[in-house]
Order: structure tokens, then sequence, then C-alpha cells
């Protein structure tokens, strides 16, 4: 999905992000840390994602997921905007009919704007008239290391393993086209 | 009383308990039981194997032991597997279980109501050692190293745990028809009262092809405590998905106040709307585990601090101090005449008995589906962020990165629903568009939030609407549109509440014209949920909603039948 990346563009924004990067077991905290930066991309990466955006530019009439085809469609979903979706959710559409069912939760929350909420401010919790209580700040449980990593896939003795954090998601590396489901 | 056939237990237990249930109830519908049993009898002379407080006195008293109980409930499980209620049956962990609450009975040390009483639990809640899935491929194999603290709370009570109940998958959906494992079939499509209807109109095809949803995504819970194979069942509601089954399929689906049961172990959905479910075959029931499963709890936060008790519900005689609302907007074209009708006989029903009935308006209820769509998928998109396939879950073989192993777990894991939630989601969370949907969203849901609470405010006590549009619909209908499709039209007089964080329940009421349940929703004012069951068990004694009549399992039983005829005819 994403770009072909020019290796030095991307090392240049990766290195200041992530430390190790030779590693090929890599500590669970850094792992963390890609994802955190998938959540809430830093300024470099941001930079470093809208320079891929124009690199794959030229690529981009290979994809052939864009609503244009789409009689429903309003034209929203582009082949960015898909694009863009995928890398945040790390999930693919994986179908035409994928596409159209986003176009069609589009228009069926467009309806919201018919509501005037002028002087309204936005409700996040029924319970916001009451206070919320931390715990105190005592341990009183834990020690359930080997509990935890029993449930993982690929552990080294008390770490989860991880692939390399610092290699940008390329689908055209894995040359995976979209599975049909 | 609800209209049900008592198995009259004889305190040697010679005979299989579960033949006795079936053939009583058969006898009495045959003799053409029609008037209503009456108030509830003296325990000594009767004992109602169907309702947990009868059963609670059965044990004490001994005329039944933990062991057997869980043995009959194990039978049923196996006879009604074709029902693909269960995920996972804990036969081990169960029968372990009841030994030691056949131990505490001995001692006459039961811990309460719920001791050696079989429960059921939805699989998107953790259970310690035993496989917890969600229905997905993200969680197969996925072990809980805890308890969720709902299942925890009836665990310490001595509740047998029977198994982890079927859903949609991770409680999208509203069939429970979208789960790895398969469907859940409506136990009614099974039943006497349906099978006869279908003769009369001379339906002659293959009489299983044509089967019934449950609703969702609580399905699999709904269809357990409605073929008898646990007298409690868990679920979650979050759009309605434990009203919505239990209308379907004829039980009590209770949603509790939002912030009065604890959430931690409920694998979440939406955060801001998610609440344990209770589903039971009688409103009594529902209080109690309600009692047990009720208050503060320090690993949920969201959870209230004030005390709360268990409670046993009055047994209310005068209705006429009380106001009922009818909500307006809820008439919408796409109601069934059937389900309309008898929305308006409960209303009539009231107002005979002296109770105040008049029609309320909730002006944004047209908009409350969307600014839900909105909300859940956002929040979903949040919350499935985490499976990632490194610390638990489903893992796909790729090692290349992280991200590409994050993309390929997840892309594996995750079925086509999902994905959409987590996709549409994230388009509402863009930058550019967070103000124009989600914070859009949190605006329209506070105008909802204040409907309710002015419509409260102006003296209704108790809102009567219906759950669902119309009765359970053959699978083979249902999925002729898609699950958001669906879900935006099920859910439609259900979500409204969870967004207010209201409390509601779902309560059976008649059959229709086809021998399927239709059920009614009473929502009440937040954190009052002992007066609106107080309502709801008063509604459930007028209606004598029936019991279902299982045929296949008395087809089992019917060499059986002959000896024990005499039997149970004499112990009336």
């Amino acid at each position: 999905m994403s770009v072909q990346a020019s290796p030095t563009l991307f090392m240049a924004s990766a290195s200041a992000a992530v430390a190790a990067l030779s590693d090929v077991i890599t500590f669970k905290r850094v792992a963390r840390l890609g994802e955190d930066a998938l959540r809430r991309p830093t300024g470099s990466e941001m930079w470093a994602r809208a320079v891929h955006l124009c690199l794959r530019a030229a690529a981009r009439g290979r994809r052939g997921f864009t609503s244009k085809a789409d009689p429903q469609g309003s034209g929203r979903v582009t082949g960015e905007l898909i694009q863009h979706l995928e890398r945040l959710s790390l999930v693919d559409f994986g179908s035409q009919e994928a596409v159209a069912r986003l176009e069609k939760a589009i228009a069926f929350a467009d309806r919201l704007r018919a509501v005037n909420t002028d002087g309204v401010e936005p409700m996040e919790s029924v319970l916001e008239d009451r206070c919320l209580y931390l715990r105190s700040d005592n341990v009183v449980e834990g020690n359930c290391a080997e509990e935890l990593l029993q449930n993982s896939h690929r552990v080294v003795e008390e770490y989860f393993v991880a692939p390399p954090g610092n290699i940008s998601w390329s689908k055209l590396d894995e040359k995976q086209p979209f599975p049909h489901h | 009383m609800v209209k049900d056939g008592c198995a009259h237990v004889k305190p040697a237990a010679a005979t299989d308990l579960s033949v006795f249930l079936l053939v009583t109830w058969s006898l009495w519908w045959q003799t053409g039981h029609e008037d209503h049993v009456g108030p509830d009898p003296p325990r000594s002379e009767s004992n109602c194997l169907l309702r947990v407080q009868e059963v609670s006195v059965a044990l004490k008293q001994g005329q039944v032991t933990p062991t057997e109980l869980c043995q009959r409930c194990l039978s049923l499980i196996k006879k009604t597997k074709f029902l693909n209620a269960y995920i996972t049956v804990s036969e081990e962990v169960a029968l372990k279980q009841a030994e030691e609450a056949e131990k505490r009975y001995k001692k006459g040390h039961s811990l309460g109501d719920l001791d050696g009483i079989p429960i059921a639990v939805k699989d998107n809640f953790s259970t310690s050692g035993i496989e917890t899935t969600c229905a997905s491929n993200m969680l197969k194999g996925y072990v809980p190293p805890y308890n969720a603290t709902v299942v925890q709370k009836l665990l310490d009570q001595g509740a047998l745990l029977m198994g982890k109940t079927n859903l949609d998958e991770f409680a999208m959906g509203s069939g429970s028809t979208d789960g790895i494992f398969g469907p859940v079939k409506n136990p009614w499509s099974y039943s006497k009262q349906y099978r006869e209807k279908r003769k009369q109109n001379s339906h002659s095809e293959n009489e299983d092809s044509n089967w019934l949803i449950t609703g969702g995504s609580s399905g699999g819970s709904a269809a357990a405590v409605s073929a008898f194979t646990c007298f409690a069942a868990l679920g979650s509601d979050t759009g309605g998905s434990t009203r919505n089954p239990a209308a379907h399929c004829g039980v009590v689906g209770l949603k509790p106040s939002y912030g009065l049961v604890s959430r931690h172990g409920l694998i979440p959905l939406v955060n801001s709307m998610d609440v344990p479910g209770i589903l039971t075959r009688c409103v009594d029931d529902a209080a109690t585990v309600l009692g047990i499963l009720a208050g503060h709890d320090p690993k949920d936060s969201t959870t209230i601090q004030d005390p709360v008790k268990p409670f046993t519900l009055p047994s209310l005689t005068d209705v006429s101090k009380l106001c009922i609302g009818i909500p307006k907007e809820y008439l919408t074209p796409e109601l069934s005449s059937e389900v309309h009708s008898l929305w308006s006989k409960a209303a009539n029903l009231f107002e005979s008995e002296g109770a105040k009935v008049i029609e309320v308006s909730l002006p944004h209820t047209s908009y409350s589906i969307v600014c839900y769509h909105v909300l859940c998928t956002s929040e979903v998109a949040s919350n499935m962020a985490r499976f990632d396939g490194l610390e638990y879950g489903h893992r796909c073989d790729s090692s290349v990165s992280t991200e590409a192993m994050y993309a390929a777990t997840r892309r594996e894991g995750f079925n086509d629903v999902v994905r959409g939630r987590i996709l549409s989601g994230n388009f509402f969370l863009l930058k550019e568009n967070y103000e124009n949907y989600f914070v859009k969203a949190q605006k329209v849901r506070r105008l909802i939030a204040n409907d309710f609470v002015n419509v409260f405010n102006s003296g209704v006590d108790v809102l009567l609407t219906p759950t669902t549009l119309s009765e359970a619909v053959p699978y083979t209908e249902f999925i002729k549109e898609d699950n958001r499709t669906r879900s935006a039209q099920d859910d439609i007089f259900t979500q409204a509440v969870n967004m207010a964080g209201l409390p509601a329940v779902s309560v059976p009421m008649a059959l229709s014209t086809q021998g399927l349940p239709i059920g009614l929703q009473f929502i009440g004012r937040a954190f009052c949920d002992q007066q609106l069951l107080t309502v709801a068990k008063w509604f459930e004694k007028q209606v004598q909603f029936p019991v279902i009549q299982l045929q296949e399992l008395m087809d089992d039983c019917s060499s059986v039948f002959e000896n024990e005829k005499l039997a149970s005819v004499s112990l009336k």
C-alpha cells in the first residue's frame, strides 16, 4: 500500500525515532514505540509520509480501488484516502465492496449535519457530573510474567519478540494483493 | 407468576429431572391449561425449577443436588448442540464447581441464591483458564489469565459456569450470525408453538432450512437461557445487544445503568456505552443477578461509588401512581403491525389498571442511530488497535517489520464487519473530519441524553417502547442485507438508551401470529434499576408469557414419556 521509499529519506526520519537499527530482536517497548508512532505520528514521520505520498503519485494508477467507479459514491473516498486509512488502521479494505460500504457509512453519517448543535457541548461520558476516582498507588497484584508470556506466540526468555520496527510498511515489498475474504 | 409448567420434584429424586420438566409441561399444554396459575404457590407444595429462586430453595432443601442440576444442564447442552449457542462448554470446571457447591449445601453453608446454579457467559468476557475468543480469529486460542469482575462475582457466589456462549464477532452485529463459529439458531425455530403455526400455513419445506436468527449480538446467551441449558447468562449491551436477542428468544434481557456494573474483563467495544447485560427467564432472576453484580469496582473507574445492596423486588399491586411515557417518535413506518398492536395493548393495560399513560416526545430520535454509528465506529477503531498479535491472540507468520506483521495479523484476524468499522471509525477521527463527525456526534449525543432527562423530569417514571421492529426473521432473510444495514435497522429502539446510559429491560409479552416471541422494552431513570424492574415484574405477571415447548427434546424423551405419565399426573 505505501510507498517504495527512498532509503535515504526514510532512514533520516527513522533514525530520529528509533534507537536500534540493526537488531533483529527488539525490546517490546521499541515495538510499542512503533505502535505509538503509528497512532500519533511525529513531525518527521508525517513529513516523510507526505514525501512518500508524492513519490507514490506515479504508482497510484496501479491501485484499483477508488470510489470513482462506484455509482453511489460521492467521490470522497479517493485512492489517497484509502491508502491513508489503511496506513492508520493497519487493516485493509480488501475489496471494492468494502470501499462502497465506507461510502455508504459516510453518507449515513452526513445526516448529522441537519442537527443544530449551536452552543451544545460535546458529551464524552454519561457520568460527566460525577468524579472518577483513581485507585491508590499500591501494588496489590502482579508477578505473573510467566502467565502473561504464555499467551504470546513468540517469546524469548522474558521478552515478547517483535520484528524490526524501523521499516516502513510497504505492500509492494510483500507483493501481496488484497485477499478477498 | 409467569405461566409456566412447574416441575413437581419428588423428594426421592428417583426419576430423570429433565424428563420430568418436559413431561409435565407437555401434559399441562395438552390439557389446555389456559388459566394462569395464580399467585406464587406456597413453597412447600410445588417447586418450579425454571427460576433461580425456586431452584435455590430446592437445593437448600436437598430435593435436588448441584451435581444433578449440572448434569441435566450439560445433557441439555449436548441435546441442543445444533443451536450452536455455546462456543466452549466448560464441563469439567462446572462439575468441579458443582461438587464444591454440594459440599457447602450438605454443611448448610450455601453462599447465596446463586450457589450451585448453572450460568453461561458470553464469550467476550474474560474467563481465567477458559478460552475467550469473541468469536474471532484474532483471539482464537486466547486463554485469559484473569476473570472479568462480573464473572468473578458470579463464581464467588457459587454459580456453575456451563460455558462461553456464541456471539457476533467482537459483539458487532444484530443477529449473532457473523462469528467464526457460525450463526446461532433461535430455539423457537424448533418450538411446538412455531411449528404448529407453520403446519397450519402448510409450509412443507424442510423444517430445518428456514430456522430463525436469535438476534444479537448476545444470541448465544439468549438461546442458552431460552433452551433451559442454564438459569441465567451474561451478555453485553452496547446498542441493544442484550435486549434484542432477549426479545427474539422470549427471555428477559436487562441492560443496567451505565456505571452500575463493572466492565473490567469485558472486552471493550465502545467504552462509553458498553454494559454487561443479564439474560434470565424472569424478572426476579434478573434482579437477583443484578444485586450480585452491581457495585463499585476499583478496577473499573467508570463504576459509581454509591453503595449498592442486593434487593428483592416488591410485588406491585397498585400502579395508579405510575406514569408511563410512550415516545411518539418510536412509532416508525418500519414497525411491524403486530409489534405495534402489542405495544398499544400494553399501554392500554397500564391505563386500565390506573396508571397514567402519556405520549412524550424524544425529538432527536431520528438522529440517534446516526450518532450511534459515528461514535461506535470511532471508539471501535480505537479499541481494536490493541490487537496486534504481539502479546496475545493471533499472530501472522510474516516477520518483515512490525507494521507489516500488525497489518497481516489484523487482516487475518478480523472479519469484514470489524475491519469495516475500524476503517469507518478512523475516517471519522481524521483531523479534517474530527469536528464535523466525531465532535458533532458527541454534541448530538448530549441532545439525545437531554431528551430523556427532560422526559423524566416531566414526571414520567418509565418509558414503554418496542424492543425490535418485528419477531425473529429467518436466517436466509436476514443475510440479504449487510451487517451495518441490519444493525442500523435493528438497533433503532435500543441504542438511544446506551447513549444516555439509562437502564432498560426487554420483557417478553406475547407470541406473534406465527408463534414467535415479541418483547417490549421498559426504560428507566439512571440508577433507578430497582424501580424499573419492579414495573417490569408487574407487567410480566399481567401478560403471562407462555413457556417454550421444545419439540426436539421431547421427541428424544418420548420413550420415557409413557412410563412417567402416571407418576407426574399423580403429583398434580
